[in-house]
């Protein structure tokens, strides 16, 4: 097992450096001259070619990427043109905003889309299933960021039951970080109506984040559960008079927890891909938005960086998924 | 007989309502267990033995599976009628079974143990045995079951998943489970099919040994009629979803009175003549969904005449001995 997880880390290292190369490219093949952004718009040519020289920007893209990973082995990881800070400092401002987001989001969609995917495959055919099938078909079909407007519309302007956008009130000040999870460092600092504040934030972003992977865990859980139920140890369990709610409840349902695993964390790439329409929607101060504005803007560091903290943390949640996988399923963590 | 018998089909009939139509997998049949005994039933593939012995436990899907008419007595009750309730405390209490493919009917993702403790408590829970285990209990008298199925080293078994068990090792566990809840009937379904010949041999010694133990009474299906000369007293020969030939094991190799039954024996390799050519029974099982009327064998039959078209009576021809045909006269 710890052999398994140092194995995959490594290979974590591998693949980010690889997203990292892949990006690198993109960037540098992409139509705009890197020198003459970061010199700014008032630069002239002469200005240009002394700062292309000065950043090695005349290098081979080898070349370059080398330095920029060498640099950032060095913990540099540069400055962003469009905000002027550091980048590391922004992605510290950033990101816990969108991971609390996302990792509320997934809850939802697991919490949910489990018991309702459990439902749905017993009363098959019934009009609960009918019912849930409607919420299933409607999460995969409806647009993210239209839900949203929906949800502002209904339940912000209209009930007035949540805040219609932001991270909190402008006049709250936040507490002071410990994690920079807003959530967490306002229940660690015992500041608990900051807390509720962030909480009802968080709730209109985190539903319409969710929907489509609540959909697909709903679909998957179902189809699964319906596929276990009809297998050999549940007939041999009943057989023995088992009562059909254990029977459902923990010897199908730990079968069909498998494949929806694989689909919880895939759907939570997708979230992190995602999150960026919500966070627009919602002006929500998150990642996302941080990396479309530096990417739209060629900003070419923070684009790094984004890439750096999204993929290591969904390869690293991938690793948790295999970890969970390995603890359901006793075959496979025989092999690990 | 002394003893009034522990199980009793009587005229029980059920249909599979399929997309195609109605489908007459079992049709009619009647026969008795006695205590103690050990009943064969034997008939080629997709004849209804399965389909049967599921009956008994009512572990038919409804639907697609429908009873079209007749009971199933077990004890003074029958269980065509009784509340799902009942049902389940008959379940593992008094009526276990154990099915083909040892492989399959083990829950992958649990240890033996957890499985076995399971059952132990679900039957208690709902039992009549009075008593009352802790899990604690439960495990230890897990153990013990291993122990009487021979099943080495019990205590390391009950940690292990079904995964890193040989399928002889998981028929094991099966009918300890069976077991479990010291029933009367236990109901085999090609219990050794899926085994390899050694394996099989053991398997079938350990169910005679526990039958002698605990006076359990035994249903043991199965295609292979080496089988049932090892283990039973008496056998039933299905063909179609009809019982063709009722009888104890002398009369059943001694006088072999049915076609379809002697069509069976002929199928079957003999020790003594390695080089002689099997004859098997030529044609297919007819379609269900659409019988023959008349005798169900009669498509396959080399003396079927015009009386065949008629449906022929499960008669009895001599003592233990009852056939459905109209070419064997009654004595
Ligand atoms: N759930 C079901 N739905 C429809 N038809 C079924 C179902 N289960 C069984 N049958 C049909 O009932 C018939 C009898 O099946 P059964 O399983 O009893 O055969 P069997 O005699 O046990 O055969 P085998 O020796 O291969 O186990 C088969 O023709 C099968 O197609
Ligand atoms: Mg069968």
């Amino acid at each position: 097992m710890g052999r398994f997880i140092i194995k995959r880390l490594f290979l974590m290292a591998f693949m980010l450096i690889g997203l990292l190369a892949i990006t690198f490219v993109i960037s540098h093949i992409a139509p705009t001259d890197p020198a003459a952004l970061a010199a700014g718009p008032d630069a002239d040519t002469e200005m240009i070619e002394r700062y292309r020289l000065e950043y090695g920007l005349d290098q081979p893209v080898y070349v370059q990427f080398g330095n920029y990973l060498t640099r950032l082995m060095n913990g540099n990881w540069g400055t962003s043109i469009l905000t002027t800070r550091a980048v590391a400092d922004d992605l510290l401002l950033y990101f816990p905003n969108t991971f609390e987001l996302v990792v509320f989001s997934i809850g939802i969609a697991i919490l949910l889309g489990i018991p309702l995917g459990v439902t749905a495959a017993v009363l098959q055919n019934t009009w609960a299933d009918h019912t849930i099938r409607i919420l299933t078909v409607s999460g995969v079909a409806m647009p993210m960021f239209w839900l949203g407007l929906m949800t502002q519309l209904y339940f912000a302007l209209y009930l007035g039951w949540f805040p219609l956008g932001g991270r909190m009130n402008m006049m709250t000040d936040p507490p002071d970080p410990i994690t920079n999870l807003l959530i967490v460092d306002s229940i660690l600092r015992g500041e608990f109506g900051t807390t509720a504040e962030a909480l009802t934030h968080i709730v209109l972003p985190a539903v319409a984040l969710c929907f489509p992977a609540l959909a697909s865990i709903i679909r998957v859980n179902r189809a699964e559960m319906l596929e276990t139920l009809k297998q050999d140890y549940i007939i041999n369990a009943m057989a023995h008079g088992i009562s059909m709610v254990r029977i459902v409840s923990v010897y199908a349902l730990k079968n069909a927890m498998l494949p929806t695993m694989a689909m919880i964390g895939l759907r939570f790439g997708w979230m992190l891909g995602g999150t960026v329409l919500v966070e627009t929607v919602f002006d929500w101060p998150g990642i996302g938005l941080y990396a479309v504005q530096a990417t739209i803007s060629s900003d070419f560091e923070p684009i790094m960086g984004a890439t750096i903290v999204l993929g290591g943390f969904f390869m690293f949640t991938n690793l948790i998924i295999d970890l969970v996988y390995a603890w359901l399923d006793p075959r496979i963590r025989g092999q690990i | 007989m002394p003893d009034k018998p522990i199980l009793s089909f009587i005229d029980f009939k059920l249909n599979f309502d399929t997309f195609d139509g109605v489908y007459q997998a079992i049709d009619g049949i009647s026969f008795d267990l006695n205590p103690g005994e050990s009943l064969g039933i034997v008939g080629e593939t997709g004849c209804g033995k399965s389909v049967t012995a599921k009956s008994i436990m009512g572990l038919l899907p409804s639907p697609p599976a429908e009873v079209a008419g007749g009971g199933i007595w077990f004890d003074g009750r029958n269980l065509l009628k009784e509340k799902s309730s009942t049902l389940k405390s008959i379940r593992g209490n008094e009526i276990s079974m154990i099915f083909q493919d040892p492989m399959t009917y083990l829950n992958p993702v649990f240890t033996i143990g957890k499985q076995i403790v399971d059952v132990i408590l679900a039957h208690q829970k709902r039992g009549n045995h009075g008593r009352s285990l802790t899990s604690k209990q439960a495990f230890q008298y897990g153990m013990e079951l291993l122990d009487k199925v021979h099943l080495p080293n019990p205590r390391r078994q009950m940690k292990s998943y079904p995964h890193e068990l040989s399928g002889g090792m998981r028929q094991r566990v099966l009918i300890a489970m069976a077991l479990s809840g010291q029933p009367k009937l236990l109901i085999a379904d090609e219990p050794t099919t899926a085994l390899d010949v050694t394996i099989q041999a053991q398997i079938l010694e350990l169910i005679s040994e526990l039958r002698e133990q605990l006076n359990l009474s035994v249903i043991m299906i199965t295609h292979d009629l080496g089988v049932v000369a090892t283990v039973c007293d008496r056998v039933l020969v299905m063909y179609a979803g009809q019982i063709v030939e009722d009888a104890s094991i002398k009369q059943l190799f001694n006088n072999p009175s049915h076609p379809y039954t002697r069509g069976l024996l002929q199928a079957v390799p003999d020790p003594a003549k390695p080089n002689k050519k099997l004859k098997g029974i030529p044609g297919a099982l007819p379609n269900l969904l659409n019988p023959p009327i008349g005798c169900r064998f009669q498509t396959r039959c080399s003396s079927a005449s015009e009386k065949c078209t008629r449906m022929p009576a499960l008669n009895k021809i001599r003592t233990n001995q009852k056939v459905a045909c109209w070419n064997v006269g009654t004595t």
